[in-house]
């Protein structure tokens, strides 16, 4: 690590303890499941439409249900077998979709995917075609958002993007699952990013990685020395330096502005496993249906990060990392800061789902409120520099116009305010509260 | 000594006398000229300001009411139909009688028949439960329990039942100013026609599943099978999604239908034991009556068909 | 498998080490240091007055809590502790058991528990009752013991450094005749100089200082824009006239400055939320006391300051705030936009 200090974003942001314990822990293929179950909705966005049947014989890689609109995604097969009951099931959202189940047998992938090892370095496909072949492939944020990825690929008429953005921060404590692709799939995840150059008409390209994963970064400053348009960038451990806006501000020293987006300020931001999915459908044709998942927790026997298909139970996933633990109390899909509690264990690994995280019982319950002591410590902690106590009071008390003053719309929820209150207040479960019901008042 | 204390008393009230002149001529002055009719109308008003009739309060309610001068699209449910006589008496406006209402709870169940699935661990508020999940039992339909609705009543006219976990109304001090009706974020509250001789007939659930699903999750859940919908002689019970709904508008309360919910989720509300065995009495006989005619036209059916086609 | 269900929440499902209690434990032990040198100058009766008082606030703050207020006792968070510290450190060492007594019911019922409790008071408790107290029992408590004087109760009393120096400047003495019968400034910076319990040592109030900055429970801002405040417009005035004016040097290490900036002006509830509201806060304490002291008719006004600028804290927090992320891009845009 060199010795002058790294860059990190400026407003707000807190030090959770990192916890990565499986960050030595090679990514492994996870056995196939019996059987699993695709929702068709794991993106922002309309649903996708559903063009198989109870029945039908599909293989991997196979469309089953085409999106819906521009912001919508494919949903392909992740196995082969027959498709079985289509119906509501709860997944990581906490709510119930539809979703596709598939009874699986053997593995057979559609003819015109290359599953093979070989790197393909040339970029073939004129930046159209690039759009459209991600486009096809149900490409989507890896990182939670499960935004898809071809609509922030299409820059809207009069915007210049000049810069591309890798992130490879992975600020959450406990996930892996960036870090360990970025030090096993390096060159494909350069070539990846070539191509979102390539897509986007821009020349200047950063990988912004925390200098916790001081591997990963000297593997790509070694990697990039033949590279002049693409850097890597070590950042200052400092959560939620993975948020697009906060990533932003501290590699180019740029701000989004309130409600817009990073481009903007001319910057287009991709995940790294997004980066890797990407460069896995336009160099070898494969549809996102598998990803890396973390499995950890304290308690957890093996903390792994597994090469997961799409829409395989949670419990399959646990059961490789060593079963669930005696004493678990809670299990998060995501990370700690941000993911979701689920409530039952054959919830399905979605597009967007980084990690599972297992807490133990005696971590798992929240500790007593205490009034607010004014400490300030939220203010402090917030990346936004918003004001998150009294977002709490405005939206507790329904006052929705004056909470919209206060930008409650610019919170992105990262859960730092939360994280800091020395009384246990529940300010974010406020927040969450008062934009959504701000939200429904716009609507009607 | 004495004198400090006269000085004291004399300089006080010249003080209060000067106040007292200056708050005058200033009321006076900046006087607010407002129609006289409008502070009338709302010395009538309950002065709850629970916002019940749709306007902010009862101030602007009042200011609604004169400048609207008609009352057929104003109400003020907590005064009902004796507060809106005066107001029209007052205004000199024919009086528009409207039905009372009354909140219901539409959902049955307790913690003895629809058993935890997770535990919830966040705020307790079941609006910030609802936007986190489908809730902590396997009815993503059910009331949370948290008691949003208790906390929003300005009448004191709800409380969560400890044992069962689910809101009470108390009948008498409900004003259906629609509060909780708003705050709920699963809608299980619902104003409903008081009805008459107070009595009312619904059904207390909201489960839309498959009735296999939906037994799975609640034992009380309405399965949807069409029972009570068959039941009904006056067309009043609808299946729309699996689930029963009886239209308060077309139901006569014959109570016919109750006995016919195989587990008792149909609610009634100030109906006599006799009236109900009245009417599971009133179903059987018409239940009789029409299998006799099924059988008399399947007979005939059979009569005709038995007669051999002869050319 | 895992017996039994799981536990659903939203997120964060981390929290940091730092809770309520551990904050008032952490400025408890912040108070150690003021507090043995108390007891090295005041001997057993700072151990008794210091005890006493906490006894009491903790004792009415339950009993409020509990049959007043119908609440659970709220007494474990150790709030009430400080508050009652604070208020022995403010009082001389030789105050009366039934004063200190109604300094608590002042402290905790009027000035904390009456506005609902830890959170809600407007105004630092602690000196809610010392002021209660000076305006009740004005010689009681300004007759302060001579430091390590004896051990017994019963010390020779005399004024503070602050309040030689006021009357002395009425009598129409000089600064320079003045500064002669003071203790040196190492005696000031050490402490064993008469006054109240815990205002004696600047060193042992910058121990506690550094030890609350280091565990992070409170920011330099209001401590630093505090006595700087106060060094330089005591220095102006120095500058302006020596003879009629005391060093800069004199008024920070004199009376309750050093004590109000670590302990009273810093207390969470009554300061502003943002950095930016916690540097004017504390210049106003610095200019409202400096003020006091120089013009006014009490020797001291550390108290008074503080309890002033209390009463500007909400308005304070609603025009002090941080820099919001994209606001200065907002700002920029709306520039353009208006110049196109």
């Amino acid at each position: 690590m060199s010795l002058h200090k790294h860059k990190t974003f400026s407003i707000g942001g807190v030090h959770p303890d990192e916890n990565k314990l499986s960050a030595h822990t090679p990514i492994t293929p996870l056995e196939l499941p019996k059987m699993v179950i695709i929702p068709i909705t794991q993106h922002i966005g309309a649903p996708a439409k559903i063009i198989v049947q109870r029945g039908d014989a599909v293989k991997a890689g196979q469309i089953i249900a085409t999106h819906e609109g521009f912001v919508s995604s494919n949903i392909h097969s992740s196995v082969s077998g027959k498709v079985g009951i289509i119906e509501e099931v709860m997944d990581s959202t906490g709510f119930k979709h539809t979703a596709i189940s598939i009874r699986v047998k053997g593995d057979e992938w559609v003819e015109n995917i290359d599953r093979t090892d070989t790197l393909i370095e040339e970029v073939a496909l004129s930046p159209k075609e690039i759009v459209a072949r991600i486009m096809e492939s149900g490409v989507v944020g890896m990182g939670g958002a499960a935004f898809p990825s071809h609509v922030k690929l299409s820059v809207p008429e009069g915007k210049h993007v000049d810069h591309l953005i890798i992130n490879g921060v992975e600020c959450e404590p406990f996930l892996t699952a960036d870090h360990r692709l970025m030090v096993e799939k390096p060159k494909e995840i350069i070539v990846g990013v070539k191509i979102l150059m390539k897509a986007l008409g821009v020349d200047k390209a950063i990988i912004g990685i925390e200098d916790n994963k001081a591997d990963a970064i000297e593997i790509f400053e070694n990697l990039l020395v033949t590279e002049p348009g693409i850097s890597v960038e070590a950042l200052e451990v400092q959560y939620p330096q993975g948020g697009e806006k906060q990533l932003i501000q501290a590699l180019l020293n740029r701000e989004v502005p309130s409600g817009g987006l990073p481009s903007d300020v001319g910057v287009i931001v991709h995940n790294v496993g997004t980066t890797y999915a990407i460069y896995q459908a336009v160099q070898k044709n494969i549809p996102l249906v598998e990803r890396v998942v973390t499995v950890t927790g304290k308690s957890v026997k093996q903390p792994s990060n597994f090469l997961v298909r799409i829409g395989t139970p949670v419990i399959d996933v646990l059961i490789a990392a060593g079963g669930v633990p005696e004493d678990t109390g809670k299990i998060v899909s995501g990370g700690p800061m941000m993911g979701k509690a689920i409530a039952d264990l054959d919830v399905p690994v979605a597009k967007g789902t980084s990690g599972i995280l297992l807490i133990p019982k005696e971590d798992s319950m929240r500790e007593e409120v205490y009034n607010c002591v004014h400490c300030g410590k939220c203010i402090e902690a917030c990346p936004m520099g918003l004001e998150p106590y009294r977002l709490l009071l405005l939206a507790k008390k329904g006052n929705h116009s004056r909470a919209k003053e206060e930008h409650i719309i610019d919170c992105i929820e990262c859960g730092s305010c939360s994280f800091v209150c020395p009384s246990n207040r529940p300010i974010l479960d406020y927040i969450r509260l008062g934009k959504t019901q701000l939200k429904k008042q716009k609507k009607p | 000594m004495s004198t400090e204390i006269i000085y004291t008393v004399i300089s006080l009230t010249a003080i209060g006398i000067i106040a007292a002149v200056v708050i005058y001529f200033v009321s006076k002055k900046f006087a607010v000229q407002e129609d006289p009719r409008i502070s009338n109308v709302e010395s009538v008003l309950p002065n709850t300001n629970c916002g019940g009739c749709g306007h902010p309060g009862c101030h602007a309610f009042a200011v609604a009411v004169v400048n609207a001068g008609d009352l057929s699209s104003l109400h003020c449910p907590v005064g009902g139909n004796s507060v809106m006589k005066r107001v029209a008496d007052i205004l000199g406006v024919q009086a528009v009688e409207k039905d009372p209402y009354i909140a219901v709870v539409r959902c049955s169940g307790s913690f003895e028949h629809r058993k935890k699935t997770s535990v919830y661990n966040g705020t307790s508020s079941c609006k910030i439960e609802a936007n986190l999940y489908s809730g902590d039992t396997g009815c993503a339909y059910g009331c949370l329990g948290h008691g949003d609705c208790v906390d929003v009543c300005d009448f004191d006219a709800m409380y969560i039942d400890e044992k069962t976990g689910l809101p009470v109304i108390v009948e008498d001090k409900c004003t259906a100013c629609n509060a909780c009706v708003n705050e709920c974020p699963k809608d299980i509250l619902e104003l409903w026609p008081k009805g008459k001789k107070n009595q009312r007939v619904y059904v207390a659930c909201l489960n839309e599943e498959k009735g296999s699903t939906a037994r799975k999750e609640c034992a009380v859940a309405c399965s949807g099978c069409s029972k009570c919908f068959e039941s009904c002689r006056y067309d009043a019970i609808s299946m729309v999604n699996n689930l029963a709904h009886i239209d308060p508008d077309k139901c006569k309360l014959c109570m016919e239908c109750v006995g016919t919910c195989d587990v008792h989720n149909i609610i009634t509300a100030n109906v006599t034991p006799e009236k109900l065995q009245q009417g599971d009495e009133q179903r059987l006989k018409h239940e009789e009556r029409a299998r006799k005619k099924r059988e008399a036209e399947k007979l005939a059916a059979q009569q005709s068909n038995n007669e051999p086609p002869q050319a | 498998m895992s017996a039994g269900l799981l536990t659903v929440s939203p997120s964060p499902h981390i929290h940091s080490e730092l809770t309520v209690p551990q904050i008032m434990r952490a400025v408890i032990i912040a108070m150690v240091p003021a507090f043995l040198l108390a007891i090295y100058n005041f001997g057993l009766g700072a151990v008794y007055l210091t005890a006493l008082s906490v006894f009491f606030c903790v004792a009415i703050e339950y009993l409020i809590a509990r049959y007043l207020l119908n609440k659970s006792a709220s007494i474990y968070d150790g709030s009430a502790v400080i508050t009652g510290v604070l208020l022995a450190f403010n009082v001389p060492s030789n105050l009366p058991w039934y004063i200190i007594l109604i300094g608590s019911m002042v402290s905790i019922g009027i000035g904390k528990m009456s506005f609902g409790g830890l959170g809600n008071n407007p105004f630092n408790p602690a000196l809610v009752g010392r002021v209660f107290l000076l305006l009740s029992f004005p010689v009681q408590m300004t007759s302060w013991p001579i430091a390590k004087a004896t051990l017994s109760l019963d010390a020779i009393t005399s004024a503070t450094p602050l309040g030689i120096f006021k009357e002395g400047l009425r009598a129409g003495e000089s600064v320079q005749a003045l500064m002669t019968k003071m203790p040196s400034y190492a005696d000031f910076f050490f402490g064993t100089q008469s006054g109240s319990l815990g205002e004696m040592s600047t060193f042992a109030l910058l121990i506690g200082l550094a030890y609350m900055l280091y565990k992070k429970i409170i920011t330099w801002h209001i401590p630093v824009s505090m006595l700087v405040t106060v060094f330089v417009i005591t220095g102006i005035f120095w500058l302006i006239d020596p003879s009629k004016y005391a060093t800069p040097l004199f008024h920070i290490l004199t009376g309750g400055v050093m004590l109000g900036a670590v302990f009273m002006a810093t207390d969470y509830v009554t300061s502003p939320f943002t950095h930016r509201g916690m540097l004017i806060f504390g210049f106003g304490i610095g200019l409202l006391t400096v003020l006091i002291r120089l013009f006014g008719s009490y020797p001291e006004g550390v108290s008074f300051a503080i309890l002033i600028m209390n009463a500007v804290v909400p308005f304070i927090n609603r025009f002090a705030k941080e820099p919001r992320y994209g606001a200065k891009r907002a700002k920029d845009k709306e520039l353009e936009t208006v110049m196109h």
